[in-house]
């Protein structure tokens, strides 16, 4: 009975039919999209909406290799390290502080008492809807952003950490104990190391809700950004600037997960083998 | 006490959601004795071994390590459980010197490092529980009955006055199993360790104990035919040694021993009074409640 190459459950797809299959639906979305944006252009040649290769690379050409005129900074380049700083201010944070209240709250019975509930209500407020607070409160400057970032990140980081530490067996914690592990050392000996895999792993998933929360910010009140430059130019339709500025956020998100899942390979050997 | 056994229990007993796990246990031990604990199913052996773990503590009584209360666990007794004994994050290495370098301050920093003598004793239990050749590994790289060996040098790194084991092989296939009864055999006489040994494998407390302890909840006494009860030690054997060739759990003898302990400890049908419990062992002793100690037949002044 010959094993089938990409239909049913017994399919055994080959490496290169794996490649060309992966690669796919990438290239049907181009030619969807080149089709779409021919058949506008041949109705009307100065057609906005979807513009073709050529119109974004010139416009491309444009924020990314010419000094703007009037401040002499490049935009694209300008825009994205206001946008990584903050996103790394804000996520930087929220992990610091997860691990260690993570930590806390999972191993010591009295504080998971104290602050279980109060974070699994915190947890649940939508970040966007007090926007509007930090904003007022902190002003419109990097801060309110930050924090934003930092609210939407760090409850969810926290309580996915407290499950982790959780889920260390008991007996490992006795053991320390009988080893002569005070509880600085179980804490920050035995169990930080374990969980930090699985920390970056958590890392990984929030990433996507923080730039959500860095775009929404920046769309709201900046002067410089990559949410901040796609708004902006949205009032002139330049989807010429908008569609190059979005790819390369995907870019950039998708190299920060990847870097993430290698530094885990790299630095955690135990625990990618384990799995 | 001049000289105070290494584990004394007096008069405990473990109750969870008001059923007794364990019935005014008494129990003594000296100083390198091997003593295996069996018992049926629900008997409470688990519960015994935490309390002198310090894991839980007595609903009454008390259990004294050396001497001193027993507490919360600490260095004072080494432990390996049937699993999750070892840390997946350390190399074989890491994880049998882990005790020593808990004990040096500022040990939690990362960039601690370990002494010299300490990593040469470390690798010196390696090379006894056979396993030099790993010390580069992490856990997960070996076989279960590797893991187990590695969680027993860990322990022993500590000389814990009281070494227990909670069903150390019980994950092991039969084959791995007597391969590391042996070897414990070995180390103990080597290092006339003092052990608590939790099994529910009868064959293997035998082979392996100086004394016999069968914890139970089938036994009788003047509290009336239907009372809860809780485990109690109703067995207490000295055993000859059997030294480490494993020929003798072939033997007669050994086999009716075991059928004739499977009968007074594992049988619900078969009950003794607790006036008439096999505490053969001199360590042995039995402090019975008024209550306990009326014989059916007698009397009885009704449970209070």
């Amino acid at each position: 009975m010959p094993t089938p190459k990409f239909w049913g459950l017994n399919a055994r797809p080959s490496t290169w039919l794996r490649y060309t299959l992966a690669a796919l639906p990438f290239l049907l979305a181009v030619l969807a999209y080149a089709v779409a944006s021919d058949l506008r252009h041949a109705d009307n040649p100065d057609d906005k909406l979807l513009p073709g290769l050529g119109q974004m690379i010139d416009a491309v050409k444009q924020v990314a290799l010419v000094p703007d005129k009037r401040t002499g900074q490049v935009v694209l380049w300008h825009d994205t390290l206001a946008s990584l700083t903050r996103l790394g201010e804000g996520v930087g944070l929220a992990l610091v502080l997860a691990l260690l209240s993570g930590l806390n709250i999972g191993l010591f019975p009295g504080l998971s008492a104290l602050f279980s509930g109060f974070l699994v209500v915190v947890s649940m407020i939508p970040p966007l809807a007090i926007l509007p607070i930090l904003f007022i409160s902190l002003g419109v400057d990097e801060a309110a952003k930050v924090a934003l970032i930092f609210i939407g990140t760090y409850p969810v980081l926290t309580r996915d950490i407290t499950l982790a530490v959780r889920a260390i067996p008991t007996e490992q914690i006795v053991k320390s104990a009988t080893l002569g592990a005070s509880a600085t050392a179980l804490v920050y000996r035995i169990v930080l190391p374990q969980i930090l895999p699985r920390a970056l792993e958590s890392l990984r998933l929030v990433l996507g809700g923080a730039w959500l929360f860095l775009i929404s910010a920046e769309a709201i009140a900046a002067t410089e950004g990559l949410g901040y430059r796609i708004f902006l130019v949205r009032r002139y339709l330049a989807m010429d600037t908008i569609i190059p500025y979005v790819a390369w956020i995907t870019l950039l998100g998708f190299l920060f997960d990847y870097l993430l899942r290698f530094c885990n390979r790299r630095l955690f050997r135990w625990y990618g083998d384990k799995a | 006490m001049s000289d105070p056994k290494k584990i004394h229990i007096e008069d405990v007993y473990k109750v969870y959601d008001g059923r007794a796990v364990l019935d005014n246990v008494d129990l003594c031990v000296s100083a390198g004795e091997f003593c295996a604990l069996v018992g049926p199913s629900g008997c409470g052996k688990s519960t015994l071994l935490r309390l002198i773990l310090g894991q839980e503590q007595p609903s009454r009584g008390s259990v004294l390590i050396e001497g001193q209360a027993a507490g919360f666990p600490d260095p004072r007794r080494g432990i390996v459980f049937q699993r999750y004994s070892l840390y997946p994050h350390l190399t074989v290495l890491d994880n049998v010197l882990l005790g020593r370098r808990l004990a040096q301050p500022w040990s939690w920093l990362p960039w601690s490092k370990p002494r010299p003598d300490d990593r040469d004793e470390a690798m010196d239990l390696l090379e006894r529980v056979r396993l030099g050749d790993a010390a580069a590994k992490f856990p997960h790289e070996l076989s279960g009955g590797m893991q187990q060996r590695v969680a027993i040098a860990q322990a022993l790194i500590m000389k814990p006055p009281v070494l227990l084991m909670d069903e150390p092989f019980g994950a092991l296939d039969p084959d791995t199993r007597e391969d590391l009864q042996v070897f414990l055999l070995e180390l103990w006489e080597r290092e006339r360790l003092t052990m608590f040994f939790v099994t529910h494998d009868l064959e293997e407390a035998c082979f392996l104990g100086t004394r016999l302890l069968v914890l139970s909840q089938y036994y009788t006494d003047a509290r009336g035919a239907d009372a809860p009860r809780g485990g109690k030690i109703v067995a207490d054997y000295r055993l000859s040694p059997t030294g480490t060739a494993t020929a003798v759990k072939r033997r007669d003898e050994f086999k009716n021993f075991i059928h004739e302990l499977r009968e007074t400890g594992f049988d619900p049908a078969i009950r003794r009074h607790v006036k008439d419990f096999d505490l053969e062992h001199p360590d042995s002793f039995q402090t019975l409640t008024a209550e306990e100690y009326r014989r059916d037949g007698e009397k009885s002044a009704g449970n209070p």
